[in-house]
């Protein structure tokens, strides 16, 4: 059942314990939970078992259409449950804990969701409603300790709220902004027996209203802008993607010729061989995309926060810009951290859309001249050294390999930025990673469940060595499974962007980033049951890939790179958008 | 420029709630100055009156967060507006019998009451604009102040018009009727759209 789409309302005939479909059943409270996710259309669930879900997890062998992946640590199912979401997007991710340790580990998963604003819908076993409050076993408050989180949470007291409320948090969790929920289920509650009836129609919260449409004369005002324009650019974020949004923007671009520069987790929403195509923008972005943001004369940001990491010190961002636009779908990224002169509160798709009819063709020749002269006096690159292997030479020959197909999963650190700076597809969305919370050891699990969410797609994991064994118990997952991702370890046996900032930044010191004592990353697949290969050579990177791509299964690949390697260009702590450092 | 900036906010009456609102804007790095929050005509929402201390664009940027919270169904900026915003004192003076005649004086001035009289002290009620209840405190000190507490701001607009009503909201009604609302009525989900931009 993995990998079908989402299914229709109608679709659902659990069984629920060789219970008839006739009139309204009663069924118990873990049964109504069950049969509410398949009416929501979830076909995957990462969870964990505890003392407080337990009558869940009883009835759960009941409903084959649930895949249920027994993860080795909860939060590996928060990640892979973000993962599923985030690469088959309309979807929402679901994962289930325990109550007390179970729901806390589940904190950084959500954490990372909240973030990077996908939807994923936790259940959380609690203590009984009665001994609630009391310190009993295994009791945390849930809602208190994630809520700062999540978008939203529940905690259920009563068994006739249980589909209402499912039905709820999967409306909350995938409409608007999308982001985490949380539903805390009480034990007793799992085993209260109710009739089952599921909601009809869609859900109305008086106080969660739908999101505007567009407002045309702010539309038309930019339509304006882009014509009078001498000097624009667009930057593209995470918005572009959860909106779909991308052809949109492509016409956009093309039809008045702006340049398109995007953010860390915009990357994949405008391909990079497009000859309008910037690159990413910002603290680690390349230069041609910050000398052209600093030039503009209208800069328009669709579907982005514009947080720190794009504008680096917040006043050398874009100071000529006389006509700053903001389309995002949350009004409260409006003026947060820029204050734009026209802001449009939409849908990115919706607003594109109809943007698109009341722009003029249009082509600044003086503009993109100055921009292709920057884009060769910038490129992003790398400096080859004999008997050292590059990481770029790694993600050259695995983005070889990828035939704009298959998905990439970037971890956080130098591996992140050198697999955001080197992804060249022309399809969008299948570049991930954790840019918000920027979580290390959220690639590895976050790949499980993409590749689960997408079978008939090659799926890598890019990571480091650190990044890697915070997470690295899911290998039992991934093997017990046979789920098939490719997981490169660029091992540069040190934290190597914290080496890098203290190496650059905090006067030479290295503290604490020595890595050297990592295990045996061959041995250690190979003690999971999975395939693992290894090597320092450039010349054995291409090959190696081609054994990994021809297995069938997870394969484990360790790339001993250069430990010097750093991340260029980048932007000195404190410095303005112009003072980016390249590679020398 | 700081100033404290008056927030009517109206909630769904569930548990909870207060936990969020309070959290959210000690989140965001706001100082609440006073909260307080109580039952409506409905009782399935709840009004909270929010007074905190922050510039124009902060108090954007903490009224866009809260519109963003699901149980928090109208925000309402009303700094500036002629509004009735009062709050409640209760203080227990001490006050030997040879002083209560010039303490009573005030208290009649500010047209106040005792609420209770032991030997030697009263506890005083006092009704009214944070100005008033903390000019009274001032004249009320030197006479010695034994215990105070403070309700902290409720209030509402004047004139005939609800500008948050119930019914403006379609909550009453079988939901999203839209009738004109209260002029400069901030609504959320529109909150930025109106607040911002050169056109």
């Amino acid at each position: 059942m993995i990998g079908a789409g989402p299914r229709p309302a109608t679709s659902a005939t659990a069984p629920g314990d060789g219970a008839a479909a006739a009139a309204p059943r009663r069924i118990t409270g873990a049964q109504i939970l069950l049969e509410s996710l398949i009416r929501e259309g979830v076909d995957t669930i990462f969870g964990y078992p505890g003392g407080a879900n337990l009558y869940v997890y009883r009835h759960l062998p009941s409903y084959p259409q649930l895949r249920h992946v027994l993860v080795r640590h909860e939060q590996g199912a928060a990640h892979a449950a973000d993962g599923y979401a985030r690469s088959r997007r309309g979807s929402v991710g679901v994962c289930f804990a325990t109550s007390g340790p179970g729901a806390l580990n589940l904190v950084t998963g959500l954490g990372t969701a909240f973030m990077d604003s996908v939807p994923v819908v936790a259940i959380t076993g609690q203590v009984p409603v009665g001994a609630i409050g009391t310190d009993s076993f295994q009791e945390s408050d849930v809602i208190g300790s994630t809520m700062s989180v999540v978008k939203h949470s529940y905690l259920l007291t009563r068994v006739e709220d249980i589909a209402p409320t499912v039905k709820e948090a999967f409306h909350v969790a995938r409409s608007g902004r999308p982001g985490p929920v949380v539903i805390d289920f009480p034990k007793d509650l799992q085993a209260e027996v109710s009739e089952f009836n599921y909601p009809e129609g869609p859900v109305r919260l008086r106080s969660f209203p739908p999101t505007p449409e567009p407002d045309p004369a702010k539309l038309r005002r930019i339509a304006e802008l882009i014509a009078q324009a001498k000097r624009p650019v667009i930057l593209a974020g995470r918005g572009i993607l959860i909106a779909q949004a991308e052809a949109e923007l492509l016409e956009l671009a093309h039809r008045a010729h702006i340049p398109v520069g995007w953010t860390l987790l915009g990357t994949g929403a405008f391909p990079l061989q497009d000859p309008l195509a910037l690159q990413m923008v910002g603290f680690m972005g390349a230069g041609y995309t910050n000398k052209a943001v600093c030039d503009a004369d209208v800069l328009m940001m669709i579907g982005m926060r514009c947080d720190d990491r794009v504008t680096t010190r917040l006043d050398s961002f874009a100071p000529r810009v006389e006509h700053l636009i903001h389309i995002d779908i949350d009004p409260a990224e409006i003026g947060k951290n820029v204050v734009p002169h026209v802001s449009v509160v939409a849908d990115a798709r919706a607003a594109l859309r109809r943007l698109l009819p009341m722009v003029e063709p249009k082509r600044e020749h003086e503009w993109l001249t100055q921009i292709d002269q920057w884009k060769e006096e910038h490129p992003v690159r790398y400096v080859k050294k004999p008997g050292v292997l590059q990481p770029q030479e790694v993600l050259e020959e695995m983005y070889a390999r990828c035939r704009d197909e298959a998905i990439v999963v970037a971890d956080v650190g130098l591996n992140q930025i050198w697999s955001a700076l080197w992804f060249n597809y022309s399809k969008p969305g299948l570049f991930l990673n954790s840019g918000g919370l920027g979580t290390m050891g959220f690639a590895f699990p976050a790949s499980m469940g993409v590749k689960l969410a997408n079978p008939e797609r090659t799926v890598f994991c890019v990571t480091g060595e650190g990044g890697f064994v915070m997470n690295m118990q899911e290998m039992a997952t991934m093997v017990e499974n046979r789920v098939d991702v490719k997981v490169i370890i660029l091992n540069n046996a040190s934290l190597g962007m914290v080496r890098q900032f203290q190496d650059d930044f905090y006067d030479g010191v290295r503290s604490q980033v020595d890595l050297t004592c990592t295990p045996d990353f061959v041995k250690l697949g190979e003690a999971f049951g999975m395939k693992a290969l290894s090597t320092g050579r450039s010349e054995d990177v291409g090959p190696m890939l081609d054994e990994a791509l021809a297995h069938r299964g997870p394969v484990l690949l360790n790339f001993d790179i250069d430990p010097d390697a750093n991340v260029y260009p980048i932007v000195p702590l404190g410095k303005g958008m112009l003072d980016f450092v390249e590679v020398s | 420029m700081s100033q404290t900036r008056l927030l009517s906010v109206l909630v769904e009456n569930k548990p909870g709630v207060l936990n969020r609102v309070a959290s959210m804007i000690r989140r965001r790095g706001f100082n609440i100055d006073s909260l307080s929050v109580g039952p409506t005509e409905d009782e399935a929402v709840s009004r909270m009156t929010i007074a905190v201390h922050v510039g124009r664009q902060q108090a954007e940027q903490a009224t866009k967060q809260l519109a963003k919270l699901i149980d928090v169904i109208s925000i309402d900026d009303i700094t500036g507006l002629r509004s009735v915003a009062h709050e409640l004192l209760l203080v227990r003076m001490h006050s030997p019998p040879e002083k209560r005649p010039e303490i009573l004086e005030v208290v009649s001035i500010f047209r106040g009451r005792v609420v209770d009289v032991a030997a030697s002290s009263l506890i005083i009620e006092i009704t009214g604009s944070s100005e008033k209840v903390e000019n009274f405190i001032e004249l009320m000190r030197p006479y010695g102040i034994k215990e105070l507490a403070r309700s902290g701001a409720v209030a509402l607009v004047r004139g005939d018009r609800a500008r948050l009503s119930l019914a403006d909201l379609g909550l009453n009604g079988e939901g999203g009727e839209e009738s004109e609302p209260a002029p400069g009525l901030v609504r959320i989900g529109s909150v930025a759209a109106n607040t911002m931009g050169d056109i």
